[in-house]
């Protein structure tokens, strides 16, 4: 495999699978940061993957940037033999419409489509997680139908409540904490994607496979209490 | 326990950060200008990584209710103890019943303060730091309100009273205080997209000087100045930022990303602040200016260690120094 390497700072070296998001270079991003989460050099603070690169954080006093890169290269040198984790599957359950998805009508009728028809291609597809990022445990999820997608709005509400799943163009997401945001909000999930009190606090991880299934607004306030109750 | 009367502007629970779960979407936090906050801490008989009191432009009224041994580093925002000024970047036994207070900004946008003992909060993620947006960190997850009682952990008895015979006796023991200017030249690598930038942006960004705007705060500084375009448009792939990594929207006006950063971006990187002159940007206030210089890699690096080596060196001292006292 074909790596390029380049520095973030005199602390970050960037490590690019490829030039553009595909398979292969997405591929590359997941085996290597299973690598180095298994295998980390003692030099290494952390890395952040993302769509086509690894960021590796090292500590400058251990190391020199040269020398972090020719071990990096060494580490990498194993990866062609290194098994491709297994994908996750995970269902996230959405009460669609309604007060939790008030832009449904809007991406509805954008596309020509009735609200219900909306829900329906939604739950149909399988989406991958391309990455986290942006807010804390935020899913990059790709492999929306493009029967469904939506501009972003123009002016973004000023708060989109925690769990709200929404579509910007090609890609839906869910927001995992209340933030700003310009997405098309057409519902919301029980689920808690950002889990502070865990090891790891991200539901999904990159790599994930993800069905979206329809629940009604009593199973939602059900499963949010049961969920709630379990953390608090 | 210290009893926050009047919370300031912004007075935050900080330590060097949250590490180790960006790749979750965490973002870092942590305090502005580490430099100044591990400093305090190491007057104060702390170990670095101890939270301390980010204080930002306009501070707070604390009073202490108890004995403390406490020491203020960073920006100058005319601490004052009881009416009387305090000097910064040295150790104080503030005794039960003392109100500590601030006034004007006179240099510098943030104060970093350090109780012995530190702040009794509870650690999210391996970290004591604040993470606002999120709600969770530092003091109940959010920044400080007046009337807030802010527990610490005790140091011993016999400690403290030693602590307080030295310090009426050595006034003025302090540590040389770091150098905040006004229009401080930054110096900064090219960043992973300089390349892609027009001649003239790459130019301009080392040789104009840029302006803070108001628009400013934890998460980054908006930097006013000539208008920076790449060559030709093009949309990139997000990616890992960090700490001081300067990034270029489509309206030409850089952004300087600081604690509060994503942990990914989508915006081409003209430039990556060296790490040891991030507390001269920290430090600056709106309506202040800076210019960068180049450096490269290597001697970022290099510049690094070597202030990594002399805060060994002021530790080992103080270590030394507080030896004496006990």
């Amino acid at each position: 495999m074909k790596f390029t390497f380049s520095p973030l700072s005199e602390q970050a070296l960037v490590i690019e699978t490829g030039a553009i998001i595909n398979k292969e270079s997405e591929q590359a991003v997941r085996k290597l940061s299973s690598l180095l989460e298994t295998q980390a050099p003692d030099w290494l603070i952390e890395f952040i993957p993302a769509f086509t690169t690894v960021t590796v954080f090292y500590d400058p006093c251990q190391i020199k940037q040269a020398e972090a890169e020719q071990e990096l290269r060494l580490l990498i040198a194993q990866l062609d033999e290194a098994e491709p984790p297994t994908p996750r599957q995970i269902e996230i359950p959405v009460c669609y419409g309604g007060e939790f998805g008030p832009d449904l009508s809007f991406v509805a009728e954008h596309n020509g489509l009735t609200e219900e028809e909306v829900i329906e291609i939604h739950t149909s597809g399988v989406y991958s997680v391309h990455m986290i990022g942006f807010a804390p445990g935020f899913p990059f999820i790709g492999g929306m139908s493009e029967k469904i997608a939506a501009p972003r709005r123009k002016s973004p509400r000023l708060r989109i409540p925690e769990r709200t799943v929404g579509i910007a163009g090609m890609q839906t997401g869910v927001y995992p904490i209340e933030t700003p945001g310009g997405w098309q909000l057409i519902g919301r999930t029980p689920l808690r994607l950002f889990v502070p009190e865990q090891d790891i606090p991200s539901l999904l991880r990159a790599g994930d496979e993800i069905r979206f299934t329809q629940i009604d607004e009593a199973e939602y306030r059900e499963q949010e209490a049961k969920l709630d109750a379990e953390h608090s | 326990m210290l009893n926050i009367r009047k919370s300031g502007l912004q007075t935050a629970v900080q330590d060097l950060g949250r590490t180790g779960f960006q790749r979750y979407g965490v973002i870092s936090s942590g305090v502005m200008d580490p430099f100044a906050h591990r400093i305090a801490n190491l007057l104060a008989g702390n170990a670095e990584t101890s939270p301390t009191l980010e204080i930002a432009l306009s501070g707070p009224v604390i009073e202490f209710e108890a004995d403390h041994f406490i020491a203020i580093c960073g920006g100058d925002l005319s601490p004052s103890l009881d009416g009387e000024p305090l000097a910064m970047w040295r150790g104080h036994f503030v005794p039960k019943g003392s109100v500590l207070s601030f006034g004007e900004p006179k240099r510098g946008a943030r104060s970093y303060l350090a109780v012995a003992g530190s702040f009794d909060v509870p650690s999210v993620m391996d970290s004591h730091s604040t993470y606002l947006r999120a709600g969770i960190g530092g003091f109940q997850g959010r920044a400080l309100k007046n009337g807030d009682s802010l527990k610490t952990l005790s140091i011993s008895p016999a400690r403290l009273d030693a602590l307080k015979n030295q310090n009426a006796q050595t006034p003025d023991w302090l540590i040389p205080p770091a150098r905040y200017h006004e229009q401080p030249i930054v110096r900064m690598m090219p960043g992973r997209q300089y390349a892609l930038f027009n001649e003239a942006s790459r130019l301009r960004i080392f040789e104009e000087t840029f302006t803070v705007s108001a628009n400013s705060d934890r998460m980054g500084y908006r930097l006013e100045g000539p208008e920076l375009a790449l060559e030709r448009q093009e949309e990139l792939i997000s990616e890992a930022v960090a700490f001081g990594s300067v990034q270029v929207p489509a309206d030409g006006n850089p952004i300087v990303l600081l604690a509060d950063r994503q942990t990914t971006g989508g915006y081409p990187k003209i430039g990556q602040v060296a790490s040891v002159d991030l507390p001269l940007i920290s430090q600056l206030k709106p309506g202040e200016s800076l210019k960068f210089r180049e450096i490269s890699v290597n001697d970022a690096q290099q510049l690094y260690i070597e202030q990594e080596q002399q805060i060994r060196q002021l530790k080992i001292a103080i270590q030394m120094k507080r030896e004496e006292w006990t």
